[in-house]
């Protein structure tokens, strides 16, 4: 646990050292979330009351569940896509960045209703090359998946998911990746491929849907956002770096 | 039963760039046209908030709803076609202006030598190159005579582009109507390093426009801000030429056009010897309408044009046991050989971009090269491009490097800016087991059969998939990456990752009505007052995006309604002088 403290640390410094050298704090664009962050990792440590989405959001109204009705199914999620998108040396993982709400929140829309794919039957497993065929809608399959975690965790190391040390849970979720564990109704590539997808669209999105906290993905990125026009800069030879903009600057309300 | 609505003119059915064309041409010139589209209307005030990936790139907000209708696909006849039930390979449009909207707008004629490929090639190499499967065919066109329609289009769209540097590219009688587009850090590398291996460099023909312009109609187009929300969204300025900024508000500026919206045909109505009209739903009532036309014009984009004649019973289904029929027949895709560059000391600012910006050669492509030495025919055009890099769709990172987790995160945002891609489009021939038919077991939400497409590589692909990897290999190292990964095929061809849109034939073009579905005016011959349009027109698919030489066949297909008004019957003479019943 030590370790992982100092290394807790230690990402912390280089996280406030990238962010000055990206320009990001100097451009004054620090807000109250971000500054929040910082403090709840250093003075409030990351414990089960005060984890970092708590402290970071505390004015979030959109940090709540719509989708998943156990705090345990929900816990197993945020634990799983910490692994996928882990917080290191280059700043936040999964959890800080909002991952688990944004997928939480897919799922309870039109991704997660599968409202714009052809969900008409008969099903049949289909080959490598065919895509998804399951009856289940990805809501459904997360259900599935996401129990099937917790079985299989509790099989090989009798434990709980959100119990086990990183590399546990990452023997768990390559099992899951190479589709050696059965799920009900539908294969465990294809859910972790869902699972693994959903992580990395919510670290990246506009943070408008709940991940990419504080557009912290994209500073790890470089990535600038919107910029509505680069006609002046892109004949330049140099990296130019630039504050990320959301689209929150679009609406005019 | 469906209500029948008063007599028009033209119907067509879909209005993206074929329909807005037809459209547009008709109209100005006094026909009475009903555009009948399936989609929402849209502009570009819709588009002010599109800078948005998750929305429009990744969860496909602009494109066509499969909940209602989609694809099955198998990969040979053997297997069980099981549905597309999420989008991935290709991109269907929907809506109005359809896949116009959120193309890229790279504009490319294909080469003289793709009008005439099964002549040439027999000439040059011998009728056995590819051998007997392969259902090679000329289109029953030359060049010179499709050359004023591909500036048609290029007029009409105000194509930036440098002529001059594009010596093995189809020849011109006219400059670009706006300059090419700018020139940066990363089309510079490529072009020199082309140079430098004696390749002939241009940058790629563009629909992002370099600067306004006001095309001949007197439709504007603005100038390219070059932000990077191209491919996959709309432009928030009206700087991507799309049918809903030139062809289609030209139509409408005419008393002559009347734009359905909603209103999906199900079915062409055809009495055995000529279209009557079609049916359609109005998506928003369930109500049924029958529109009777003097002349019918399918324009909804390869897949729906096939099917809406196989499930109107028009045409004769080709079947690839007896190799015989035309509907449905010479199905092609592309191969996507490419060469990524990492460069360890360097970073490009590609988060800028625009669909269009790049640089291209075409040393590779067509018969530019001598093909006595290789097991292929045909290439592709090489290019890079710089179309504004979004985070969430790349995440390039090293072979052997896993997925996920923590070596995957550093990775993928360390070589985010520090990774260059060059590839090609390698051209597709046809092959007697790539076809589409009607599904037996799928339908859509009206009852109708799915369209079932069965398609894989074959060795040609694998031969020139392998080249072009190579070629494009050479490239990258020339520009200077530390370490240069080619792409691999699969395989089998896989209907899960993007690849490309550019799907073609299945209603194809020849001169004799045994071997092909439309004449070079793009009707049919078995049914003189129906027209098909589009990409499905295509006998193979060349090395390009298709859209410049779809743009010059509707333009050629305008022309020849025209000419059908006035004199009806076949506008030309079949190469046997038989029509095939
Ligand atoms: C992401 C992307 C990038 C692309 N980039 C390029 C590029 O850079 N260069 C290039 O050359 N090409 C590009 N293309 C391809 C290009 O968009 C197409 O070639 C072109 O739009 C085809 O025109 P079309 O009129 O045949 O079909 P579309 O433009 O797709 O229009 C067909 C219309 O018909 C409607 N329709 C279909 N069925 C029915 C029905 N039953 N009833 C009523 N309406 C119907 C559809 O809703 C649609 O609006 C790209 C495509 C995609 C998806
Ligand atoms: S890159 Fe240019 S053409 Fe494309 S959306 Fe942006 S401004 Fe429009």
């Amino acid at each position: 646990m030590a370790d992982e403290k100092d290394a807790k640390k230690q990402s912390e410094m280089s996280r406030r050292k990238f962010m000055k050298n990206t320009g990001y704090v100097a451009g004054g664009a620090i807000g109250g979330g971000l500054l929040g962050s910082l403090l709840g990792t250093n003075f409030l440590g990351d414990n089960q009351q005060t984890s970092p989405e708590n402290t970071n959001e505390e004015n979030n109204f959109n940090r709540a569940l719509m989708y998943f009705t156990k705090q345990s199914d929900f816990d197993i999620l945020r634990a799983a896509t910490e692994r996928i998108f882990p917080e290191d040396d280059n700043g936040p993982g999964a959890i800080e960045l909002g991952i688990p709400f944004f997928i939480d929140h897919q799922l309870a829309g039109a991704y997660g209703h599968n409202d714009r794919e052809y969900m008409q039957g008969p099903f049949y497993p289909g080959s490598d090359f065919q895509g998804y065929q399951t009856r289940l809608k990805r809501h459904e399959v997360f259900d599935v998946g996401i129990q099937a975690i917790e079985k299989q965790s509790q099989n090989d190391f009798n434990a709980s998911f959100v119990d086990l040390e990183g590399e546990q849970q990452d023997e768990i979720l390559q099992q899951f990746q190479d589709g050696d564990v059965d799920l009900k109704g539908v294969t465990a590539t294809t859910f972790f491929e869902l699972l693994r997808s959903a992580t990395i669209e919510g670290a990246y999105a506009d943070p408008l849907y709940g991940g990419n906290g504080n557009m912290e993905g994209w500073v790890m990125k470089e990535y600038p956002g919107n910029y509505m026009s680069y006609i002046d800069e892109i004949e330049e030879e140099e990296f130019i770096e630039k504050e990320p903009k959301a689209l929150q600057s679009h609406i005019s309300s | 039963m469906a209500t029948e609505l008063d007599k028009v003119e033209v119907v067509t059915v879909g209005v993206g760039w074929t329909g807005g064309i037809i459209a547009a041409e008709l109209a100005k010139n006094g026909v009475q046209v009903v555009g009948l589209e399936r989609g929402k209307p849209r502009d570009t005030e819709d588009f002010q908030h599109i800078h948005d990936e998750y929305r429009y790139a990744i969860r496909y907000d602009l494109m066509q709803d499969l909940s209602k209708e989609t694809i099955t696909f198998r990969n040979n006849r053997d297997e069980r076609a099981l549905p597309m039930r999420q989008l991935g390979s290709f991109l269907m449009g929907e809506g109005l202006g359809g896949a116009g909207v959120h193309w890229d707008g790279q504009v490319y004629r294909f080469l003289p030598y793709d009008l005439e490929i099964k002549t040439h090639t027999d000439e040059k190499y011998g009728a056995d190159k590819l051998g007997d499967d392969y259902t090679l065919q000329d289109w029953g066109i030359s060049y010179d005579e499709l050359e004023p329609y591909f500036y048609k289009f290029e007029e009409t769209t105000g194509i930036s582009g440098d002529a001059d540097s594009m010596p093995q590219s189809a020849p011109r009688n006219n400059p670009y109507p706006t300059p090419r587009m700018k020139e940066t850090p990363v089309t510079k590398r490529f072009k020199d390093a082309a140079s430098n291996l004696d390749l002939h460099p241009f940058h790629i023909p563009s629909a992002n426009l370099s600067e306004a312009y006001e095309n001949p109609d007197g439709q504007n187009i603005q100038q390219c801000q070059y932000c990077g929300f191209c491919e996959r969204f709309g432009c928030e300025y009206g700087a991507k030429s799309t049918p809903n900024v030139t062809v289609i508000p030209t139509a409408q500026e005419t008393d002559n056009f009347e734009l359905r919206m909603n209103a999906n045909v199900t079915e062409v109505l055809y009495d055995g010897d000529k279209a009557n009209g079609v049916k359609y739903v109005d998506l928003q009532t369930g109500e049924e309408f029958i529109q009777p036309a003097d002349i019918v014009v399918l324009t909804s984009w390869v897949m729906n044009n096939t099917r809406l004649l196989l499930n109107s019973e028009i045409g004769r289904p080709y079947d690839p046991e007896t190799r015989s029929g035309v509907i449905g027949k010479n199905y092609c895709y592309q191969m996507r050989p490419t060469a990524t560059g990492f460069f360890e000391e360097e970073k490009f600012n590609t988060y800028m971009g625009a669909g269009a910006l790049g640089a291209a050669i075409d040393d590779y492509n067509g018969d530019n090269f001598d093909h006595s030495d290789v097991d292929f025919i045909h290439g592709g055009v090489i290019t890079v491009n710089q179309q504004g890099q979004r985070p969430i769709n790349n995440n390039v990172v090293p072979n052997d490097t896993p997925n996920w987790g923590q070596t995957f995160k550093s990775e993928s945002l360390k070589y985010f800016y520090r990774t260059l891609t060059v590839g090609s489009q390698g051209a597709s021939m046809p092959h007697r087991n790539n076809y589409l038919s009607l599904d037996p077991d799928y339908t859509d939400s009206n009852g109708y059969p799915l369209l079932r497409l069965t398609y894989d590589y074959t060795d040609q692909d694998r031969s020139l998939h392998a080249y072009l990897a190579e070629r494009s290999v050479e490239i990258m190292k020339e520009m200077g990456a530390d370490h240069v990964e080619a792409s691999e095929m699969t395989d089998h061809y896989n209907i899960v990752p993007y690849q490309t849109t550019h799907n073609t034939g299945g209603v194809i073009m020849g001169d004799d009505p045994e071997t092909s579905a439309v004449n070079n005016y793009s009707q049919m011959w078995d049914v003189d007052n129906l027209f098909v349009i589009g990409a499905s027109a295509f006998a193979h698919n060349g090395g390009y995006n298709p859209t410049g030489t779809v743009g010059a066949l509707a333009y050629r297909a305008a022309e020849g309604i025209m000419q059908f008004r006035e004199e009806n019957g076949q506008l030309v003479q079949g190469k046997k002088n038989t029509k095939v019943t």
